[in-house]
């Protein structure tokens, strides 16, 4: 449905979009995963025929993005991160303009609009002002806007950003129902979202592509490693320390120091396919300790992402930040 | 050119969901009938003078009246039209709507024709409003009709001009205020480059106040219609909409 190859957008002074490629296969929920300014926007506003690659070929539902804009335009629906509303129209006149604008024939408007309206949720407000509107109906319109004309290629910029939690929900379980009729790409900085929405993710970070998975690799990823942590109360580091490298399977204890007097925590490591954490509560409560927490670590969300879009690996991280402080210190 | 209408209508739709419309409406119908009312007091006061005279000069209503007020209402155009225009794409560029309508399936010549109507038939209801002062000539006087007719026309020809130009004055800001004193500065340029003329007799002072669009107007309100004025101010809006278009492309490429 949609395919790129070599996209490249270069500006005067930096380039945005380095030579990427990626396809999207009909029906699919594409997450395009990146930090802010990674060439997310570009890279769809180059899809929508906003404005033209510096060199690459994009195709959309067979089209190219260059030699046919009208024939791609036809078919996709875009909704930048901004939701494009005109705030003095009512919503029920907006999308009957944006419906005209998209070529929705004229018999079949006013059933399009009550359509959209009441797939998006927006049915009750569709005489109120645009500018009157909370923003999660606002992020709706939105959304009813790109799929009026019904097209095969859905293009959402960041469609959950600046809503709350129960707005978050909402337009990502509305996404999710839009799947299947058409093709969607969204792009997001958040981890969360790709994980409950996306069947596929493209992660990208500085204009270039780092990784194109599908959602449960990218969980997996997430799992891997079998690291806990374990709060005991108990006065002495050491004994507690000895005990849990005592434990079979445990290849590494490291001491989280947490200030609070009689509590103490360790990051334990494990073999990896074993699981320790029945050894290391047995262990404890045998000792005579009272067990205050044990949970799996795994790589969290945001580390795989950091780990993907800046090439450092997570566990460095903190150990590269100690001296950089200790330098600072001496100074 | 599909679409062209529907945006038409939407930018109608807009400056009548806001106070632009009325306002300019109101401004100019204001300005418009103190024009009229101080060359109608002149003129009756000048032909109860010349009764009491014992000796009545031949006085013509289109020529005292109409003529005068179509030429000074033609100024208060420039500071008015800019009103008009300067929301047409600068709002839309800086509210990121530009986006809707540039992904559309609809040509970037069809959303400024559509934008550019939309403007031209806001002044022609602004200039009909203000015009319903004249029609209390026709109640007390018997002034010719063709010449007012023509005269209006040319009003209208030169602000479709002057809207033409200020929609392109409007696509390369994100600025309203700019748009609008921008397109106020180069609308009154266009007026005034015909004083060249007063202190350069030479060829390249004939031509610069040939640009004026004052120069091109004078023949409207005395009721001629010349081909070489219609095809100036055809030009101005072909000049404007072509512009447009080429800044709206640059867009893409710039963006």
């Amino acid at each position: 449905m949609i395919k790129v190859e070599g996209l490249t957008k270069r500006y005067a002074r930096a380039t945005a979009v380095d030579n990427i490629s990626f396809e999207v296969e009909k029906g699919q929920i594409v997450g395009f995963l990146g930090p802010n300014g990674a060439g997310k926007t570009t890279t769809m506003r180059m899809l929508t025929c906003f404005m033209p690659p510096s060199s690459g070929k994009a195709e959309v539902a067979g089209f190219d993005v260059v030699k046919s804009p009208m024939e791609v335009k036809k078919r996709i629906g875009y909704l930048p991160e901004t939701p494009p509303l005109y705030p003095e129209m009512e919503v029920g006149e907006y999308l009957d303009f944006v419906g005209k604008l998209k070529g929705v024939p004229a018999g079949d408007l006013a059933k399009r609009v009550q359509e959209v309206a009441e797939r998006c949720a927006v049915a009750d407000v569709r005489t109120k002002l645009i500018s009157k509107l909370s923003k999660g109906y606002k992020q709706r319109v939105g959304l009813a806007q790109a799929i009026i004309h019904n097209p095969d290629v859905l293009i959402l910029d960041e469609p959950t950003s600046g809503l709350d939690p129960k707005q978050i929900m909402e337009t990502r379980d509305l996404i999710r129902s839009l799947a299947g009729d058409h093709t969607i790409i969204l792009s997001t900085h958040i981890l969360t979202e790709v994980e409950q929405t996306c069947e596929q993710a493209i992660i990208i970070a500085k204009g270039k592509v780092m990784a194109t998975d599908s959602v449960s690799a990218l969980k997996n990823r997430r799992a891997g490693g079998s690291a806990v942590l374990v709060e005991v109360e108990a006065t002495n580091e050491g004994q507690v320390r000895e005990k849990l490298e005592r434990i079979s399977g445990v290849s590494r204890v490291v001491f989280k120091p947490v200030g609070t007097q009689g509590i103490v925590t360790f990051e334990v490591e494990g073999l990896s396919g074993k699981n320790i954490r029945p050894e290391i509560a047995r262990a404890v409560v045998e000792a005579g300790w009272n067990l205050n927490e044990l949970r799996p670590l795994g790589l969290s969300l945001e580390e795989v992402f950091l780990q993907l879009t800046s090439g450092a690996k997570p566990e460095s991280a903190p150990a590269e930040a100690a001296p950089a402080a200790e330098e600072k210190e001496s100074e | 050119m599909r679409g062209a209408w529907t945006i038409c209508q939407k930018e109608l739709h807009s400056y009548f969901a806001s106070p632009v419309a009325y306002a300019v409406m109101a401004l100019y119908a204001l300005i418009f009938g103190f024009f009229f009312y101080s060359a109608t007091a002149y003129f009756v006061e000048a032909s109860m003078q010349s009764q009491m005279m014992g000796r009545s000069f031949p006085m013509n209503i289109n020529e005292m009246i109409i003529r005068p007020v179509l030429m000074n209402t033609s100024v208060i155009g420039l500071f008015l039209i800019p009103m008009i225009t300067m929301r047409l794409f600068a709002e839309e560029k800086r509210s990121g709507t530009i986006e809707l309508l540039v992904t559309s399936p609809v040509s970037d010549l069809a959303i400024i024709v559509g934008k550019w109507l939309a403007a031209v038939l806001l002044y022609t209801t602004v200039i009909l409003v203000a015009a319903l002062s004249v029609i209390f000539l026709f109640a007390w006087g018997q002034p010719d009709v063709k010449p007012v007719l023509i005269g209006f026309f040319g009003l209208l020809l030169q602000g479709a001009g002057l809207i033409a130009i200020g929609a392109f004055i409007s696509t390369t800001t994100k600025n309203q205020i700019i748009a609008g004193t921008a397109g106020f500065v180069i609308s009154l340029l266009l007026w005034v480059i015909e004083w060249v003329s007063q202190f350069d007799t030479s060829t390249t002072g004939k031509v610069i106040s040939y640009l004026s669009v004052v120069t091109h107007l004078e023949p409207f309100t005395k009721g001629v219609v010349d081909l070489k004025d219609v095809v100036f101010f055809a030009s101005l809006i072909f000049l404007g909409l072509f512009l447009s278009a080429r800044s709206l492309e640059s867009l893409r490429w710039r963006a």
